[in-house]
């Protein structure tokens, strides 16, 4: 029997449940010396001196390095410009000028972690203040300060759709908002870290807290000069990243640079405070709409400009900015767009993909437009939908900005929410509340998405060992995803084998030979479908393999239960997969019983859904409770549906994180004023409630698996569901719109500067 | 200053720095690294640890003010190669995904039924309100907990 679609239990699970898992500050290294940053304290300063004498002298200290010192290149923008832009590169550590409070400066090396982050304060730093540009649209001002003078802007990118003509042009209705969406920290839970081990032939080894282990070494190889063979990354257990830690980080770098030059092992675990400010950040956009429509409801175009607070470094922004540009149409029809997606420099942290990456800020964009259209024609929020949503028949499709919608039902998806959530039941509940004037207003907040998965191409192989156990080999790089668990019920299934008998390799750079990791909701389908067509080729191959055995064509040849192969109709005599191994190995190709694929569905997969949130809102202190937050999310075909789950609820989490608790704050000068997690307000488990989910499959063509991405969708939907549902309670006091966070200050001065309920 | 306590059941003497936490003390020193650290606030629990059979964030508590203390980590919560029924029910209902939150939250779990062996579920969620999880949305946290709390309390000996 197939364990595709099983609840299997995650085999990962053990090691995390007994303390034995090993996270990169676990990882033993006889005489590693730890390294601390020594950060700007400035938002904007001219780096007039960096001075590590008196450091040097602090005891047990190793080593005191700067940028002159370790000469290190800059990292360079991600996604690549079609021109290089040196001017805007990251330096790993700054000099000349910082840009952001937490940029590396300088890093002291000691025996301790204590010793060096005693000496660290030795270091002393000459800066001479600039004025900070904070938040985007301060970035756009007439003589705004220019955190890149040689690039003559703090535009440092543009993205234009025009489909021609006046979008709004004809419009019966038209409604303008300005959106702005905070900006918010990844927050995993272990934030980064890195242990960099030195060979005695100029090789390294870095273990690294990463979703994308082959771009660390790649990294690491280019800064430091080294062939690809001489440097090896490997991410351990890896305690969460949500897209932070897709990308390569300059301590990362740096760190593998000191073992280098040090000849000993050197260790960096970054703490929370440190986490909060040098983290790449997600989300931060203003976002300027005018939607144009008929008054059935039907949506003629859509006007934007949407800015994009890449921080102080393009580096990864340019990721959510191009993917909410391309999602800026979302499940509906709209035939004419102008959008004008800019991306801008700030003194803040770097901005860089978090969970959705775009997807969410284009969804908010839309869903709120939407609520606001169905107020101003008087009509149900699910019916502005309805009239608007792409039929399954217009699918596949191409969007203004290029998209090309794979399959998809989304009207469906926002048929079984209602009904899941008892949508005509919760309107009589508000109806009466208004009516009598209660207290706790009743909120219901609609969202409809879709989002894009699993771009780029991934590596997967399946080997039959002498044994005649199966190894996998993944390009891909867990981070609580389940990859382990996942990708061997996929080669079990192929290979009609126990999922015991499977073994999965991953995020090992000399363990699999190439990959690019987990992130952008990605593994399931590119590494899963690898997997799949690789176990499938090997089974091909062990078919003919055992028909040669048992003088039979492989037509003829069929697997038993036991996984055993014979002869049609002659089960006496039949071949092991050990057999077949060592008969593979004689056959003089070399790989034996071996397949490898780089798998590449060329476009993405268009995962979507449907989410109603359900508030309370107090009207008198502007406490606002979720009371329960209805998801269905397709996701195509699902492997293994309790790890889907899994993914969803913690997307839902974040997504209604955003909208009622998180924000990262900054003040004028452009100090962080939520650097730590006593201030910055991560939810608990107080905070939320459970989540329902719905279940709806449309599998998408692209992929053998029929599968699409599934880990961000959570977050894409749930955000301005809660938004929708907070504000919708407040219509009676003529509260067309609130930003996030909706903050029990926030809603109650709204409700203070509101109109008496109608 | 000298420091002496059991961990797991397992005696232990050190000299240790007097600002040494007791976190610190556990991963560096006694090289139990099931124990994670997630912050520098005392926010996230990931650090929970058992002192004399409660829940303490190991990140409060200097490891000599923990001197003569018994002590439980992670590791020494399951019987041999039997899972604690906390553990089970968390691999069970799948409550975790990166791991990172897991001892501390297991160990806090572990506590809480100690204290209040029949939960209602707002009771464990309040019971949690001092270890973040990322990755679950603590959804199936709640679950398992509330699934471990029905375990009969015979085959909960460990």
């Amino acid at each position: 029997m197939t364990v595709l679609g099983h609840e299997v239990r995650r085999r990962e699970d053990p090691a995390f449940l007994t303390g034995a898992a090993r996270f990169v500050a676990d990882v033993a290294a006889e005489g590693a010396v730890h390294a601390v940053f020594v950060r700007s304290p400035a938002a904007h300063a001219r780096v007039l001196s960096v001075d590590g004498t008196a450091a040097r002298r602090s005891p047990g200290v190793v080593a005191v390095a700067t940028a002159a010192d370790l000469g290190l290149p800059g990292l360079a923008e991600r996604p690549p410009p079609p021109q290089p832009r040196p001017e805007l590169e990251r330096p790993c550590l700054a000099s000349g000028r910082a840009r952001f409070v937490g940029e590396p400066l300088a890093v002291v090396v000691a025996g301790t972690a204590a010793a060096a982050e005693d000496a660290a304060e030795l270091v002393a730093v000459d800066l001479e203040d600039l004025p900070a540009v904070v938040g985007p649209l301060a970035a756009l001002e007439e003589g705004a300060p220019l955190l890149f003078p040689g690039h003559g802007s703090n535009v440092v990118g543009r993205i234009v759709t025009e489909t021609g003509g006046d979008p709004i042009d004809g419009a019966e209705v038209v409604v303008r908002a300005r959106f702005v969406i905070q900006r918010v920290a990844p927050a995993p839970l272990e934030g980064n870290a890195a242990l960099a081990v030195p060979g005695r032939d100029g090789s390294l080894v870095v273990w690294a807290s990463s979703q994308a282990p082959f771009r660390v070494r790649d990294a690491v190889c280019a800064a430091l000069g080294k062939a690809s063979d001489r440097v090896r990354v490997v991410a351990p257990a890896v305690g969460g990243g949500f897209g932070s830690k897709g990308g390569v980080y300059p301590e990362q770098v740096v760190v593998a640079a000191l073992a280098d030059r040090l000849g000993r092992p050197v260790r960096w675990t970054e703490t929370r405070s440190e986490n909060l400010v040098a983290m790449t950040h997600g989300r931060g956009q203003v976002q300027d709409v005018e939607l144009g429509a008929r008054r059935d409801g039907t949506i003629l175009g859509l006007r934007a400009r949407v800015v994009v607070d890449s921080g102080a470094y393009p580096w990864r922004g340019g990721i959510p900015a191009r993917t909410s540009h391309l999602m800026a149409t979302g499940p509906y029809r709209i035939p004419r767009l102008d959008l004008t997606t800019l991306l801008v420099a700030t003194n803040t942290t770097p901005l860089g993909p978090y969970r959705g990456a775009g997807r969410p800020e284009a969804t908010a964009m839309l869903e709120r437009c939407m609520d606001l259209l169905a107020a101003e024609l008087g009509m149900d929020p699910a019916e502005v939908r309805r009239r608007n949503l792409l039929d399954p028949a217009e699918l596949p499709y191409r969007t203004p900005t290029g998209a090309f919608y794979d399959s998809g039902d989304y009207a469906g998806a926002l048929e079984e929410a209602l009904a899941l959530a008892g949508y005509d039941g919760l309107r009589a509940e508000q109806d009466d509340r208004r009516r009598r004037g209660e207290r706790r207003a009743l909120g219901i907040g609609i969202s409809c998405f879709v989002e894009v998965s699993g771009s780029g191409a991934e590596y997967g192989a399946a080997r039959v060992e002498s044994d005649g156990s199966i190894t996998v080999l993944s390009g891909s790089s867990p981070h609580g995803q389940g990859h382990e668990t996942t990708l061997a019920q996929v080669a079990a299934s192929a290979l009609g084998l126990p999922m015991d008998s499977v073994r999965v390799v991953h995020s090992d750079t000399a363990a699999v030979p190439r990959g690019v990791g987990t992130f952008g909701s990605r593994s399931g389908q590119l590494a899963g479908s690898a997997v799949q067509r690789a176990a499938e080729t090997v089974l091909a191959r062990a078919r003919e393999l055992a028909g040669d055995l048992l003088e039979a064509s492989p037509e003829d040849v069929v697997q038993g239960d036991d996984g055993r192969f014979s002869v049609a109709g002659v089960p006496a005599r039949s071949v092991s997969w050990a057999e077949l191994a060592a008969a593979g190995a004689a056959g003089g190709d070399g790989g034996g019983l071996f397949s490898e694929v780089d798998f590449d569905q060329h476009d993405g997969t268009y995962p979507f859904g449907a989410h109603v949130a359900v508030v309370e809102v107090d009207t008198e202190t502007g406490a606002a409770a979720l009371r329960r937050l209805v998801a269905v999310d397709d996701c195509g075909v699902v492997v293994n549906p309790m790890i889907v789950a899994g993914q969803l609820h913690g997307g839902l989490a974040q997504g209604v994180a955003q909208a009622l608790f998180e924000e990262m704050r900054y003040d004028t000068a452009g100090n962080p004023l939520t650097a730590t997690l006593a201030d910055y307000a991560f939810p608990s488990a107080a905070d939320l409630p459970g989540w329902t989910l719905g279940e709806h499959v449309t599998p998408t063509p692209r992929n053998p698996l029929g599968a699409k991405g599934v880990g961000e969708s959570g977050a894409v939907g749930a955000t301005v569901a809660v938004q929708n549902a907070v504000v919708d309670a407040l219509r009676p006091y003529g509260v067309t719109h609130l930003d996030l966070p909706l903050s029990p200050e926030r809603v109650w001065t709204a409700l203070q500067d509101a109109p008496p309920p109608r | 200053m000298k420091v002496s306590v059991r961990v797991n059941g397992v005696g232990h003497e050190h000299e240790v720095e007097p600002r040494t936490l007791l976190v610190h003390y556990l991963r560096d020193v006694v090289g139990l690294t099931g124990t994670n650290i997630g912050c520098d606030t005392s926010s996230c629990g990931a650090c929970t640890v058992l002192i004399g059979g409660e829940s303490v964030k190991s990140c409060t508590v200097l490891a000599v003010q923990a001197d003569g203390a018994d002590i439980t980590t992670i590791e020494g919560l399951a019987d041999g190669d039997r899972l604690h029924p906390v553990q089970e029910a968390f691999r069970e209902h799948h409550a975790l995904q990166c791991g990172y939150c897991t001892p501390g939250m297991v160990m806090a779990a572990v506590s809480l039924l100690a204290e209040n062996p029949d939960p209602t579920e707002a009771e464990v969620r309040e019971g949690l309100e001092g270890n973040l999880c990322r990755c679950t949305g603590y959804h199936n946290i709640v679950k398992a907990i509330l699934a471990a709390a029905r375990v009969p309390a015979e085959s909960a000996a460990s």
